[in-house]
């Protein structure tokens, strides 16, 4: 019992209450009492169809909601439940619900989660996020079920989201998680996912549950040391992902969470990726064409626009950041009309490298370095929506995948500016 | 009247030889204090210039906007600059120690101010190194905050940040080695004050609606209007 100190003394009691699971399905919310009713009825639901023999246990683990977050999840852990008459659990389903100190911070509520199951000694621990509203019984199915029957260590999810969708994701976090650590996972931010006992285990055994990595953006860390230690990873398409309607698009807190904690793991495992490594399979289950086309009114004008104007105004900020070659070519596309801008693979590419090097040597603040990225992601964002505006699924695939090929031929481009022969 | 003559000449003589006889130790001791003070200050200047290389002292001056200030004055490097000072600093001590075993009348006096003054020099460096840093590392929180946030002259606003930050900076180590503090404080009370008075202007005549609107959708949760309703854009989804 590593981590016991961190969880509150009745949530001890009632987790001592509960005894060993086999599986454990965590619930991290705050302010999610819109969603989170209808989220653990469809786990209770996926429980009890796929895993009636297994002992099992919901944890809610809550940041301090005021909207009765507590109370919707207790009442639909209790409420009659009817997956199917003939679906009946052989044994009881636990549900607890505890508050977390110092948050909101979906790392600390992964963190108690994480202690719970280590104390309880799960088998199979899954985490679902308190806003998939498309959750079917069927995704906790397939994020268990590796686990338990083929020994599987981490499972990611794939999901089907509209082609403009995941953006960051798309533009950054995928093809650079999967070009420096040569794993190809789609979602290495996951919200929905699932990880063995043991994985569990060595992920509450690090030591960053004091630092941000361990407050923010932990799922991606998280994924990304299970990649270094060469985890068995599995993917498995879960089905459509529909955008929170509560969650705010704030570019920055995203920017910090997922590309701020990408370029702090660069440093942590140098030795893993400078290295040459042999390619890490992640294949993925039951996968399905994951782009959907819906449409879509974003405005790209607006996006041309800050991208502009934050490289005029932030021009001292880019001088200590970026080459004068890169900073020059992106004054050049700041005085491109709208129609002419196009903000290319390979300049991007450059530039998140560039970024990447000057968070490793700390030029400025590096929270400051991350927050200057934003203007520019944004005129990445334009060209992708630009270049992707008619495009076919397929198209759009072809597009992230040219990408990543960029991101992969230009690794070399990464070392000698990280060592700061650039 | 020779023989007076050659006593007096004798009798002088004993003094200036008594005299440089009590003067050559003293002188021999200063110089022994001046070449151990340099060899002493040579060794400090040595010892501040390996850790500031180690603490990366160069890289954080440069965050402050010290170094570009020096570069601009055509001055030696931050790391440089702070290790001479040591070193001259520490020398010029040990030749003030020198000279007041000398025994002139008045000096002692002088030295005692020197060294009395030194503790306030250093506070005085120490508020400014901080403070230009603070005001460095404010300035630009501002500048990306502004940009970020799509707010209208980001760049202007850091500038006033950063001026207003250097100006109390200085106020404070000026204020430190008493050199003309009431003037800087006045200085820097009148620019302050101006400044607030002219921004309170600025925003309560220019800006009235927009902070009507602001407390509107802040504190009364007014719906938008109908007319905007069907304006609606997708908001960018990052993640």
């Amino acid at each position: 019992m590593p981590e016991t100190s961190i969880l509150s003394d009745d949530f001890i009691r009632e987790l001592i209450n509960v005894g060993e699971v086999d599986i454990l399905v965590g619930v991290p919310t705050y302010n999610d009492g819109r969603t989170v009713g209808q989220v653990v009825q469809a786990v209770r639901a996926g429980l009890l169809q796929y895993f009636p023999r297994e002992r099992a246990v919901i944890i809610n683990a809550d940041g301090g909601s005021r909207d009765g977050t507590q109370d919707l999840v207790r009442a639909a852990s209790i409420s009659d439940l009817s997956v199917a008459p003939d679906v009946h659990a052989l044994r009881t389903l636990h549900s607890i619900s505890t508050h977390y100190e110092d948050g909101p911070a979906s790392g600390i509520a992964l963190r108690t989660i994480l202690a719970a199951a280590d104390l309880l000694q799960a088998k199979a621990c899954a985490i679902v996020a308190p806003d998939s509203t498309t959750l079917e019984p069927l995704w906790v199915e397939r994020l268990l079920r590796p686990l338990l029957r083929d020994g599987r260590e981490l499972v990611l999810p794939v999901y089907r989201r509209h082609k403009f969708e995941g953006l960051l994701i798309r533009n950054l976090v995928y093809p650079m998680t999967r070009s420096i650590y040569r794993c190809p996972v789609r979602e290495p931010y996951p919200a929905d996912f699932a990880f063995s006992g043991a994985l569990g285990s060595r992920f509450l055994a690090q030591d960053i549950w004091t630092q941000e990595q361990g407050r923010h953006g932990t799922e991606l860390w998280l994924a990304v040391s299970a990649i270094v230690e060469r985890s068995k990873i599995l993917q498995c398409f879960l089905g459509a992902k529909t955008r929170s309607e509560t969650a705010p698009a704030d570019l920055v807190k995203a920017m910090r969470e997922s590309a701020g904690v990408l370029f702090g793991s660069l440093e942590t495992n140098f030795a893993a990726w400078s290295s040459p490594r042999e390619p890490l399979e992640a294949p993925c289950m039951a996968c399905e064409p994951t782009v959907s086309l819906e449409h879509s009114r974003l405005n790209r004008k607006r996006l041309h626009q800050m991208f502009a104007f934050g490289v005029t105004e932030l021009e001292p900020v880019f001088l200590s950041i970026l080459s004068q070659p890169t900073f020059d070519e992106l004054k050049r596309l700041a005085k491109l009309p709208e129609e002419k801008f196009e903000y290319k693979e390979d300049l991007w590419v450059r530039t998140v490298y560039e970024f990447a090097s000057a968070y490793h040597q700390a030029v400025i603040g590096r929270d400051h370095i991350v927050q200057a990225l934003v203007p520019l992601f944004r005129g990445r964002a334009h060209t992708f929506l630009t270049e992707n505006r008619d495009a076919s699924a397929d198209e759009v695939e072809a597009n992230i995948e040219s990408l990543c090929k960029t991101f992969e031929r230009d690794r070399p481009y990464l070392l000698e500016s990280w060592q700061g022969r650039k | 009247m020779w023989q007076n003559f050659i006593n007096e000449l004798n009798r002088t003589m004993h003094e200036i030889v008594g005299g440089l006889g009590r003067f050559l130790p003293r002188f021999f001791e200063m110089l022994t204090l001046v070449v151990i003070g340099w060899l002493i200050a040579w060794v400090l200047r040595a010892v501040v210039r390996s850790v500031l290389r180690i603490t990366r002292f160069d890289k954080l001056s440069e965050h402050t906007g010290a170094a570009s200030l020096l570069r601009g004055a055509e001055l030696p490097a931050p790391t440089e600059m702070l290790s001479r000072f040591v070193f001259w600093v520490a020398w010029l001590g040990f030749i003030l120690v020198g000279v007041n075993v000398l025994g002139i009348v008045g000096v002692e006096q002088h030295i005692s101010n020197f060294f009395g003054f030194l503790p306030r020099l250093f506070a005085a460096l120490f508020i400014l190194f901080f403070g230009l840093l603070a005001a460095s590392f404010f300035s630009r929180a501002a500048l990306l905050g502004g940009v970020n946030a799509d707010l209208p002259s980001p760049r202007l606003v850091s500038l006033a940040l950063r001026t207003m930050m250097i100006l109390f900076v200085l106020s404070m180590a000026f204020e430190e080695i008493g050199i003309g503090s009431e003037t800087v404080l006045i200085a820097f009370s009148l620019t302050f004050g101006a400044l607030m008075l002219g921004l309170a202007l600025a925003f309560g005549l220019g800006g009235k609606d927009l902070a009507r609107k602001y407390l509107e959708r802040r504190f009364a949760r007014e719906e938008p209007p109908a007319e905007h309703a069907h304006d609606h854009e997708d908001e960018l989804s990052p993640l």
